[in-house]
């Protein structure tokens, strides 16, 4: 091999780790943070909530979050195939239709689930709130998202003021949607 | 031997295609689900029997007595649940660097290997120096003309 070759093959070599070490970066980089807001949320802090634009499960186009600003926002993630969202279903519809006159909207997110399962779903529990879809689920890691089902408060500022692991109940509602609704 | 290898291989690739063939055109639930992940457990679909596993199969069921073939119900998977619900990513755009950077790893070590062994070969046999010499070291160039000497006078 002369020398000319070899140097070649080195700089190959030291080119392609050099691009495995980027590519590395570039994924920590664009690591989801959701488990940061669930922290900071937790010790009371209000974080910005992120961004949130999907598809809508009846097929009707596009929501985000950001079309909702100036509402306060219960961002509830679900599937159709989960048991404890059958049972959240009832208390978040009736959240609703009590709360949407002072500017309260129940978002559903329905991730990681089969379409027409969902719509089945959302026609059974009687669900009239909207409804976005993600089945590939990438919307979970930037919220943070590893179960379903699990639901964030937003105020009207854009801003996360609670969060529900798990089913919620009267009681969760009843004081983060106080909360979220209390800043004008 | 190599003809026989040949003729044996291309048996085997005939035996095996109508198989191939049948699985893809007529798929059972079995060929689907070591294809396919659970998209909540991140685990082939064979090896779950998580609630989202179980809606995935019963999808995949209705879908094969439709008679769709395995291409079509794997389609409308990705369509529901994007490329990340196949256990083998797709051999296109980014995806495909998953394909080419095994093959290519195997090639550079491949040659790696072969100039290695080149290169132990030659320290292992030096060539020869010279004419040959009967196992013995080179003769001193003052015996090699006082023989020629030698030599040539007996000839005269």
């Amino acid at each position: 091999m002369t020398g000319r070759t070899k140097l070649l093959l080195q700089a190959a070599s030291v080119a392609l780790v050099a691009s495995l070490v980027a590519l590395l970066a570039w994924q920590l980089a664009t690591k989801d943070d959701g488990a940061g807001l669930v922290k900071a949320v937790k010790r009371g802090e209000t974080p910005p909530a992120p961004p949130l634009a999907l598809p809508r499960l009846d097929g009707d186009g596009e929501m985000s979050l950001a079309s909702l600003r100036g509402k306060a926002v219960v961002v509830n993630f679900w599937a159709s195939w989960c048991e404890p969202c059958k049972k959240e279903a009832p208390l978040l519809e009736q959240a609703w239709q009590e709360n949407r006159a002072d500017g309260l909207v129940v978002l559903g997110v329905d991730a990681r689930d089969i379409r027409s399962d969902a719509r089945t779903f959302a026609r059974r529990y009687g669900i009239t709130y909207p409804v976005l879809h993600d089945g590939p689920g990438s919307t979970l890691g930037h919220w943070g998202t590893t179960g379903f089902p699990e639901t964030w408060w937003v105020d009207r500022q854009g801003r996360l003021v609670g969060y529900k692991e798990g089913q919620v109940t009267q009681e969760d509602l009843d004081r983060y949607n106080a909360r979220a609704l209390g800043s004008r | 031997m190599r003809r026989t290898v040949a003729a044996l291989a291309l048996l085997a690739a005939l035996a095996a295609a109508p198989a191939a063939l049948g699985s893809e055109a007529h798929p059972t639930l079995a060929d689907l689900e070591d294809e396919v992940m659970c998209p909540v457990c991140n685990t082939p679909l064979e090896m779950s029997q998580s609630p989202a596993a179980n809606r995935i199969r019963a999808f995949i069921r209705l879908r094969i007595d439709r008679g769709e073939t395995k291409s079509e119900i794997k389609s409308q998977l990705v369509d529901e649940f994007g490329d990340g619900i196949l256990a083998a990513p797709p051999k296109r755009g980014f995806n495909l660097l998953a394909w080419l950077l095994p093959l290519a790893g195997l090639l550079a070590a491949g040659v790696a290997v072969t100039l290695a062994a080149r290169r132990w070969r030659s320290a292992r046999d030096p060539a020869p120096a010279g004419p040959a010499t009967n196992g013995r070291g080179p003769i001193d160039p003052d015996l090699e003309r006082r023989l020629d000497e030698e030599l040539a006078r007996f000839d005269a």
